[in-house]
């Protein structure tokens, strides 16, 4: 047992090698530390399978649980932007590379996160569609029995006047970026989509203190 | 006639320039009116009538060649005028279907010419130009029969330098001409509206509710439902957007009849008419009416739902079954339940309201004057009338007048808005910048800053609203603004962001939008959200509570929503950007005493200077720290604010601020300094502070400050230094670190004056130490004052005059001060008002008359007079000390006595004065006497005016001061007649003997003189034996001065000459 443990860390530690060159924000320590995460929440997976990764379902829950998200289309949007192959499974290497902008990433890296997030259809445009998709229930109730729907379709429409500075009808990654850098709280103008600052705690503790007492 | 037409004709639509004329009696009489001035104006001003226009009138006409006759050369359908102007262009030109005419009295021929189709040629030609004026006389011309100027000769001017035209004196007579058409007509049309009916906003609201009331269900109900578009009601009761109130529009409706489609409903003064469907979205088309007008609304249900007439009618059945008598009984229980009491059971009530508007009806038809009256405060507000009304009142109004309200009407109406929101942004200007106007002038106030918190007395007042003007022209934002509110309140988190981030682009600096965002009960929103978990919420809802914060109104409405206590209590929360903006946000609202007891009061002021205890070496940060720093600049802000109130001042210090503070004004950042030493400068009105400041070596970090090259912060550091250098030691410390040569420097940025008050104020203060003024001397800071002696505000004078008076007490600066020039700008001043300024202007100019040659100036500037004549200034600090400054000129004038008979009234004044219950005044007034008093003359009139037995009655002061400058007055005073023995019966001998227990050694001096003169009376010298005075005598006797030796001794020696005739008296007799 032990020298299979020896033999999983030799691995860890090579692992960890090679994405501390992809990754900027964690030390390789802490990589090891996420890495053996990884594998602890892959083996809780409810279907493990033969897979190498987690699943759309593992994924989503690890949001809601860890980070307190529960919007469903933007749960399946970040899994989307974490899965960087499309091969509908979050392998190690995206995890980290992903935690590594979700939990401390730059404004840049965030921004760039966001957008990906929203821009469902990977077409590097934000469109009034998209936004409308995802904005779709916001609005709760307007006085007067007036419909509401009617009012998300004003918002979007301010918003993308707003955001779209080079008037092509849609937003692009530069158009995003200069609205954010004019207006921070449009980073996650259309559903949270980046961990609050406590669930970042949170996870932080957990995963690295909790791992070097092991 | 520009007026008319644009204000009163009405056209179809508003606001587009190619509108109809409507259909209307208004417009019919304005076109007959028209029409006859033009057939007339060829026969009645041929001269003028052959003026050419500017540009011709065109038109569309129903005219064709046929119609002309042999005077115009006709080809084919053109018809050209054989008349023609001096470009060669005919006067008329028909080329169909267009006309185009260039003079009034070709526009004469041709409605001559049309028959039965006058009104029509009229209207077209109206349509087509709807600004004739311009066309005819050119648009500055034009501009000027809008303008309220009727001054025929600058008429004349314009005309002549605008073109070399013969026609000069015709084009003058016809712009004339027109405008006295344009101002009959209008008054013409007021007549004609002021016969019809108008429906006012009570009248309407009285209605709807009545209507609401009869909604519901059930087989009589009268309607669906019946509902307004806009649940806010305007301070004049309507509805309506302000830029359609202009049009006399009251508000809009939606009413579901039973039977038929859904109707939309404009209520404007001129009627009910349809419209195309206002929700609230309010878009410009849907004004457009689209029926007839109705009197009320009754009358318009009636005639659009059968089922509403068939009902009402029942109801009017059973009414008129009533005897008639009770009929009018109900009619003025009504009006009785207008004014409010609604405890009428509601059918009655109903039934009442429908009798009483049939009545109504009825008595239109009739054709009565009936009218609904306006409510009190639409008349206050003269520009809500709709066009005319005023005008409708006092139809008498000069023209000039009637003119300029139109004026001003259409500049609401039209153009103006945009020109109105520069105005806006503009006027709300000083009130952003006003915390740095306050601070500043803080500093600059005189002596009594000191004694209490500088800017108490200087607190914002409670500014009228100026929601009339902005009422008006209310923009399209406001209901932009109405929107976002309403999606804040219904939308989640992300939808509540976006929202706030939208409601951010509005230009929340500027008073319609921070207005617009309270009277939508944006506030209460905004405010609730800061009570929420959302972060993001937060921070979007106090970006935009800091902006609009920037309005006083605002400010005080979130206090009174207890806004504030929220704010206050995310200033500890954890998220950093949070506690920033909280910070930041208390810094602009706590700028009124309530606000900053509620700071106080909530535990603001901990959590506050908790806020500045950040990284302890300011230099060299890291991003993380930078944030920290960043946060305690907010802190700072926001103390700096509340600092403003004495009790927060405690509680700063008691929080433990002041050595926060202190470390903070470390900082390299100029930033973060402002705040710090404005918050410090503020403070230092404390004692505690000022011995903080100077114990925790702050001063010598204020005068490396002073040394940056930043203006407003070199300001608060002269300010604090101001306030400090109270204290002796702090002085020192200035001098020690080398702040004076700084603070003269200062000088020379004479600009900036709330630099240069501080400064001054700092050097005035400094230079209470001689050494400090002996130190000013070498950087020539004494001439340098003097220069600014004139043309600066008060609060500098004050401060530099103070110097001056402190610099003149060492003789060689009076030298130099007359050498300046500086005598005669110091006189001057006593001329002056501010009573701050006339303390130290006194004291100044006292001051250098100690020097003879500086008399001699005085006496030729008249000085004497002048200060003489301050002893009737109200002040008391200006009296004692005008009265003290008068003790040096008295003694060095060259002619003192004759020049103190000079006044006329004088020694009356300062008699009288003895009358003050101040006793500084008396002090001053009694020094005063004493010299006066030397003059053998003057003593007479002041004995005739009563002095003595007013000094006897201040002896019995405990005063020492007072003691010293009395008894000195008595001394004088006893060398006239009998004035010895008047103070003794009048009992002033026996205080005096007291006077000599006193510890003050300048009391027994002038009370051992005074004591000897009245010792030349007997019965005085009794008195004093009673009073056991040798004793304290003889011990006095011992004392170094020679003077007081001598009065000692002369006045016991009196005292045992009447011991010793007595004595041989009782022996030989």
């Amino acid at each position: 047992m032990s020298e299979l443990s020896a033999m999983n860390r030799k691995k860890i530690q090579s692992l960890a090698d090679k994405l501390s060159k992809h990754v900027n924000h964690f030390s390789k320590t802490e990589i090891e530390c996420l890495i053996c995460d990884f594998n602890v929440l892959l083996r809780e997976q409810i279907n493990p399978g033969k897979a190498n990764g987690l699943d759309r379902q593992n994924f989503r829950s690890i949001l809601y649980n860890k980070f307190g998200m529960s919007d469903a289309i933007i749960m399946d949007a970040v899994f989307r932007t974490f899965d960087t192959d499309v091969d509908s499974f979050i392998s190690v290497k995206e995890w980290i590379e992903g935690l590594s902008v979700f939990l401390r990433g730059t404004l840049d890296e965030k921004i760039k996160f966001c957008f990906q997030v929203y821009d469902s259809n990977g077409d590097n445009y934000i469109t009034k569609e998209e936004m409308f998709h995802m904005l779709r229930n916001s609005l709760i109730q307007l006085p007067n029995d007036e419909d509401p729907e009617e009012g998300v379709k004003d918002m979007v429409e301010i918003t993308l006047k707003r955001m779209d500075y080079d008037h092509d009808g849609k937003v692009s990654l530069a158009d995003f970026d200069k609205a954010v850098r004019e207006e921070n709280l449009l980073l996650e103008a259309f559903g949270t989509c980046l961990p609050d600052r406590k669930s970042i705690r949170g996870f932080e503790q957990q995963v690295f203190q909790h791992q070097l007492e092991k | 006639m520009g007026i008319t037409l644009s204000r009163a004709a009405q056209w179809t639509t508003a606001s587009s320039n190619i509108g109809k004329l409507e259909f209307t009696p208004m417009n019919e009489l304005l076109l007959k009116e028209i029409l006859s001035f033009v057939e007339e104006f060829s026969s009645q001003h041929p001269q003028q009538a052959e003026h050419v226009f500017k540009e011709p009138l065109q038109w569309t006409t129903t005219l064709v060649a046929s119609d002309f006759k042999t005077d115009y050369d006709i080809s084919d359908s053109v018809v050209q005028s054989q008349e023609k102007d001096s470009e060669g262009h005919p006067l008329l030109l028909l080329s169909p279907p267009n006309v185009y005419v260039r003079s009034f009295s070709q526009l004469c021929k041709l409605v001559h010419l049309t028959n039965d189709k006058k009104l029509e040629e009229v209207r077209a030609c109206l349509e087509d130009n709807r600004n004739p004026v311009v066309k005819v006389l050119g648009p500055s011309f034009a501009a000027e029969l809008e303008g309220d100027n009727q001054d025929e000769t600058r008429l004349f001017a314009k005309v002549k330098e605008e073109e070399e035209h013969k026609d000069t004196d015709d084009k003058v007579k016809l712009f004339l001409l027109l405008q006295n058409l344009d101002k009959q007509l209008l008054i013409k049309l007021l007549h004609e509206i002021s016969q019809q009916v108008e429906l006012n906003p009570a009248a309407v609201k009285n209605e709807v509710e009545m209507l609401k009331r009869s909604c519901g269900n059930g087989e009589s109900r009268l309607l669906k439902s019946i509902q307004y578009t806009s649940d806010y009601e305007f301070s004049n009761g309507c509805r309506a957007p302000p830029w359609r109130q202009v049009h006399g529009e009251i508000c809009y409706l939606v009413i579901e009849p039973c039977d038929s489609e859904t109707l939309y409903i404009t209520c404007s003064t001129a009627g009910v008419f349809l419209n195309r469907g206002i929700k609230q979205k309010g878009e410009e088309n849907d004004y457009e009416r689209t029926s007839d007008t109705y009197e009320d609304l009754v009358s318009l249900l009636k005639s659009k739902s059968p089922q509403f007439a068939k009902n009402i009618n029942k109801q009017d059945c059973a009414v008129q079954e009533l005897p008639s008598t009770q009929k009018i009984q109900h009619v003025e229980s009504v009006d009785a339940e207008e004014q409010g009491q609604p405890q009428r059971s509601y059918e009655q009530q109903e039934k009442n309201v429908h009798e009483k508007a049939r009545q109504q009806h009825t008595a239109n038809k009739a054709g009565g004057k009936m009218k609904y009256e306006p409510c009190p405060r639409w008349k206050d507000l003269g520009l809500k009338c709709p066009p005319g009304r005023a005008e409708e009142k006092k139809p008498n109004k000069s023209s000039g007048e009637e003119k300029s309200g139109e004026m001003y009407k259409k500049k609401m109406a039209t153009g103006a808005k945009s020109k109105m929101k520069a105005d806006f942004s503009v006027s709300s200007l000083p009130g952003h910048l006003s915390p740095l106007k306050i601070k500043t002038s803080a500093g600059a106030l005189p002596v009594e800053v000191f004694s209490e918190s500088s800017t108490e007395s200087e607190e914002e007042e409670e500014q009228p609203e100026r929601r009339p003007e902005s009422n008006t022209d209310l923009p399209s934002e406001y209901w932009h603004i109405q929107k976002l509110v309403k999606y804040i309140k219904g939308g989640d988190q992300r939808f509540t962001v976006l929202t706030l981030c939208t409601l951010m682009d509005f230009n929340l600096m500027q008073e319609t939008c921070q207005l617009a965002i309270r009277d939508v009960g944006g506030l209460e929103v905004l405010i609730n959200l800061l009570d929420t978990n959302e972060v993001k919420c937060k921070i979007g809802s106090l970006k935009i509570l800091r902006k609009i914060s920037s309005s006083v109104q605002i400010r005080r409405a979130i206090v009174e929503m207890g806004g504030l206590q929220s704010i206050v209590k995310i200033v500890d929360s954890e998220e950093e950007e949070l506690m920033a903006l909280a910070a930041e946000t208390i810094a602009i609202v706590a700028r009124f005493p309530k606000a900053r007891r509620t700071v106080r009061q909530y535990g603001g002021i901990k959590k506050l200077v908790k806020l500045l205890d950040c990284v302890s070496n300011l230099a060299n940060l890291s991003v993380r720290q930078e944030k920290d720093v960043e946060i305690a600049r907010c802190g700072t802000l926001a103390l700096w604010s509340c600092s403003k109130s004495t009790r927060n001042k405690d509680a700063i210090r008691k929080a433990g601020g002041i050595p926060l503070l202190g470390r903070l004004l470390k900082s390299p950042h100029e930033s973060m300094l402002i705040p710090v030493v404005g918050t410090l400068q503020e403070c230092a009105s404390e004692e505690s502070y000022r011995i903080a400041i100077q114990t925790e070596g702050m001063i010598k970090d204020l005068v490396k400050i002073l040394g940056s090259d930043n203006d407003e912060l070199q300001m608060h550091c002269a300010s604090a230094i101001f306030k400090c250098a109270e204290d002796k030691q702090t002085r020192d410390l200035v001098r020690e670190y080398k702040g004076l040569q700084l603070l003269v420097s200062l000088l020379s940025k004479a600009d900036n004056k709330h630099l240069l008050a501080a400064a001054t104020g700092a050097i005035w203060k400094c230079s209470i130490s001689m050494e400090n003024v002996a130190k000013f001397g070498e950087y020539n800071a004494l001439e340098v004052l003097v220069n600014l002696l004139t043309d600066q505000p008060e609060e500098v004078l004050v401060n530099v005059v103070g110097a001056v008076g402190e610099f003149a007490q060492i003789p060689e600066n009076k030298a130099t001060i007359r050498r300046c020039g500086g005598i005669k700008p110091l006189v001057n001043l006593l001329t002056g008002t501010n009573q701050a300024l006339l303390v130290n202007v006194t004291k100044a100019v006292g001051a250098c008359a100690t020097d003879m040659d500086n008399m001699v100036i005085i006496d030729q500037l008249d000085g004497v007079r002048l200060v003489w004549s301050l002893l009737k200034n109200p002040s008391a600090d200006v009296q004692s000390s005008a009265a003290w400054a008068l003790c040096p000129c008295i003694n060095n004038a060259k002619d003192a006595g004759e020049m103190v008979r000079s006044l006329v009234g004088g020694l009356e004044l300062i008699v009288n004065l003895l009358k003050s219950t101040n006793n500084e005044v008396l002090a001053s007034i009694c020094a005063t006497i004493a010299k006066i008093a030397k003059d053998k003359e003057n003593l007479a009139v002041l004995t005739d005016h009563g002095v003595v037995p007013l000094l006897a009655k201040l002896t019995n002061t405990t005063d020492d001061r007072l003691r010293r400058h009395l008894a000195e007055a008595i001394g004088h005073c006893c060398m006239w007649g009998s004035n010895k023995a008047l103070f003794g019966e009048a009992g002033a001998v026996a205080p005096l003997v007291c006077y000599l227990k006193s510890k003050d050694s300048s009391v027994h001096q002038s009370t051992a003189m005074a004591l000897y003169q009245l010792s030349k009376d007997p019965n005085n010298c009794i008195t004093m034996h009673e009073k056991g005075v040798v004793k304290p005598l003889i011990h006095i006797m011992g004392s170094d001065e020679e003077m007081l030796q001598e009065a000692a001794a002369g006045c016991v020696r009196n005292i045992r000459l009447l011991a010793l005739a007595n004595r041989k008296v009782q022996l030989f007799y």
